[in-house]
């Protein structure tokens, strides 16, 4: 499938939950799956950004460059985040964003609910870079960019992770 | 194809500097590539990216109003213009000290040698004109482990001169 990019409207739009869980879905995550991992260094990516306005996105930083605590795949179907703690700011790009990145400041650590693609119930906690993800991606449900968010570079308003 | 330039504008910092300049370029048919404006100690710096259609149009003439009216200096310089080739900098560096001269060499002298390359860069002098304050940001690409940096500006420190290395862990969604 192909990736939307900006200043395509169906970004900007709010997309829908799903209400049915069979095997159309199914399929259409596996796909979606498929043009995440083909994209360069997605981590994650929203139904809408392939232009079907449904909220489903799909997480796994399972192989992110650096080591970082984990769910692996994580399907995540009409997604709610039912807490948040912390803030930090984070270097984001976006796969419909080609050649631009920037800071935004996001929740460290969130709880969230979801469907997975067979409309079983799940939780997960994430924190840090998958949290940062899930926020990332759940934004796009909500037809919001991480452009919409952006904080200064040369200003940042909190002290980065530090390296150890 | 649009040739560029680079133009680099200086001047005393005056208000609506920059709706000045950027409405004779657009005026004049020109569009602006990457940009970077700043007051550096009271006066204000430009550089822009300029593409000029090939009508053989003088900027300089262009500019001259505007130039007279806010007592700005140009300089023109023709460019390969690069669009669309960001480097990604995975590593970012905040230094500061008392103000001392050399700070800006003694640091980048240590990142060149490890083969880091400055994507951006900036100091600002803080404190007082008794006891100045002097910070810069620095990001850049390396290859090398972040630890391995660290361990090459340890010795600054004996100098008297704080650092900070941060990884800029890009997450692409
Ligand atoms: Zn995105």
């Amino acid at each position: 499938m192909q990736i939307l990019t900006y200043p395509d409207p169906q970004l900007k739009h709010e997309s829908l939950p799903v209400e049915r869980f069979d095997t159309e879905l199914q399929a259409f995550i596996q796909e979606l799956e498929e043009t995440m991992r083909a994209g360069p260094g997605g981590v994650g990516i929203a139904a809408p950004q392939v232009g079907r306005l449904q909220r489903i996105v799909i997480v796994d930083v399972s192989s992110a460059r650096k080591p970082v605590p984990n769910h692996g795949r994580m399907v995540l179907v009409n997604p709610e985040i039912t807490q948040w703690k912390g803030m930090a700011v984070g270097r984001e790009g976006c796969m419909s964003v080609p050649d631009y990145t920037g800071n935004v400041i996001r929740a460290e650590a969130i709880t969230l609910t979801a469907k997975n693609e067979f409309g079983e119930h799940q939780e997960f906690q994430c924190e840090g870079y998958e949290a940062r993800a899930v926020q990332h991606e759940l934004d796009h449900l909500d037809g919001l960019l991480f452009l919409d968010r952006l904080v200064s570079r040369h200003r940042d308003l909190f002290r980065r992770k530090v390296y150890q | 194809m649009a040739e560029w330039s680079m133009l680099t504008l200086v001047g005393e910092d005056r208000p609506g500097i920059v709706a000045a300049v950027t409405e004779v370029l657009f005026a004049s048919g020109c569009n602006l590539g990457e940009t970077a404006m700043v007051r550096l100690g009271g006066n204000f710096s430009m550089m822009l990216m300029v593409s000029r259609p090939t009508d053989g149009c003088a900027l300089d003439e262009k500019l001259s109003s505007v130039m007279e009216r806010f007592g700005l200096q140009l300089h023109q310089s023709a460019i390969i213009g690069e669009l669309h080739s960001h480097l990604q900098p995975n590593l970012q560096l905040v230094v500061y000290g008392a103000d001392r001269a050399g700070i800006v060499a003694s640091v980048t002298a240590k990142l060149a040698e490890a083969g880091f390359h400055i994507l951006d860069l900036r100091t600002d002098v803080g404190g007082s004109s008794r006891d100045p304050i002097y910070v810069m940001e620095i990001e850049g690409y390396a290859d090398q482990e972040a630890a391995e940096l660290e361990q090459r500006l340890e010795p600054l420190r004996q100098q008297g001169v704080e650092w900070r290395l941060s990884t800029i862990d890009l997450m692409v969604g």
